[in-house]
C-alpha cells in the first residue's frame, strides 16, 4: 500500500479546474456555463480535501461541506434564472441577454 | 492505493473532457455524473469517506438531477444540438484553450518544483468532521443555513411565472 504524493491530488484538482475554465470560456450556451462552474467548484473542493488529508485535519472536509452548500444554493438560483431567460428570450444564448429591459 | 487513485483520476479527467466537448446537454450531464463519481472515488482513497458519500448523494444525485429536470422543463428540440455545433467552432476554441494551457503549465511547473510530501492516507471519518463542524465552525453552519434559505427564496422568486389574465377587452398581466 503505497502512499499518494500530495502533488498528484493537487495536479488532478488543477487539471479539472482548467477543463472547467476552458469550457466556461468557449461555451455560449448558458446551461453549459453553469455546468462548467460546477466542475470548477468541485475541483476547488478536491484541493481542500487534499490539503486536509496532508495535515491530517478535518478542516479541509468542513470547507468542502461549505463549498457543497454554496454550489447547491448557486445552482438552484442559476437554474431559475435560466428558466426565466428561456421563457423571455426563447434561446439559451448568453449573448442575447446582454441588454436588460426593466 | 496509488493505482486506484491513478485510475480514478484518469476516469475523472476523461469524463470531464467528454463533458466539455459534448453538443447534447443530456449527454454532457450524464458524463458529468461519471466525473463526479470518479472524484468521489478519489476522495475515498484520500481518506475522506464521508465526503465521498456526500459527493455521490449531493453532487451526482441532487444537483445533476436538478439540472436534468430543468432541461426537461426547457423542452429543447433537436435543432439545439445543431446550434451548439455551430457555436462551438475551432476558431473560437483555440484562443481560450491556448491561454488556459499556458496558465495551467505554469501552475503544474510550480507544483513540480515543490518538495514531494506523501499523504499519510489516514482516514478522517464522519465523527471528526462532525466534531469540527459543530465545534469551531458552528457559525459557518448557521451562515450556510441562511445562504440556503436565501437560495430557496431567490429561486422561488425568479422561477415564478407571471399569470396571464384575459379580460373581455384587454389583456393585462397580473403580478
Amino acid at each position: 500500500m503505497t502512499a499518494i504524493p500530495a502533488e498528484y491530488g493537487l495536479v488532478l484538482a488543477s487539471v479539472l479546474f482548467m477543463l472547467g475554465l476552458i469550457s466556461l470560456l468557449i461555451r455560449r450556451n448558458i446551461v453549459f456555463m453553469l455546468i462548467s462552474v460546477e466542475i470548477m467548484l468541485n475541483a476547488a473542493g478536491l484541493a481542500f480535501i487534499v490539503a486536509g488529508s496532508r495535515w491530517g485535519q478535518a478542516d479541509g472536509q468542513v470547507m468542502f461541506l461549505f463549498i457543497l452548500t454554496m454550489a447547491a444554493a448557486e445552482v438552484s438560483v442559476g437554474l431559475a434564472l435560466i428558466l426565466q431567460i428561456y421563457h423571455q428570450l426563447k434561446t439559451l444564448n448568453s449573448d442575447e441577454a446582454s441588454k436588460m429591459k426593466g | 492505493m496509488l493505482i486506484i487513485f491513478y485510475i480514478a483520476s484518469a476516469v475523472a479527467v476523461i469524463a470531464t473532457l467528454l463533458v466539455i466537448t459534448q453538443h447534447n446537454l443530456v449527454h454532457a450531464l450524464l458524463y458529468l455524473v461519471v466525473s463526479f463519481l470518479a472524484v468521489a472515488m478519489a476522495f475515498y482513497v484520500l481518506g475522506a469517506p464521508f465526503i465521498a458519500a456526500l459527493e455521490v448523494i449531493i453532487y451526482a444525485g441532487a444537483i445533476v438531477v436538478l439540472m436534468i429536470f430543468v432541461i426537461m422543463m426547457l423542452n429543447l428540440r433537436q435543432e439545439s444540438v445543431a446550434q451548439e455545433k455551430k457555436w462551438l467552432k475551432a476558431k473560437i476554441v483555440v484562443g481560450p484553450v491556448m491561454l488556459t494551457l499556458v496558465l495551467a503549465g505554469e501552475l503544474l511547473y510550480m507544483l513540480s518544483t515543490e518538495t514531494s510530501v506523501s499523504l499519510t492516507g489516514e482516514v478522517i471519518g464522519a465523527k471528526a468532521v462532525g466534531m469540527s463542524l459543530y465545534g469551531q465552525y458552528v457559525i459557518g453552519v448557521e451562515l450556510s443555513g441562511i445562504l440556503l434559505m436565501a437560495g430557496i427564496v431567490g429561486a422561488y422568486h425568479l422561477g415564478r411565472q407571471k399569470k396571464k389574465v384575459t379580460h373581455r377587452f384587454l389583456e393585462k398581466q397580473e403580478e
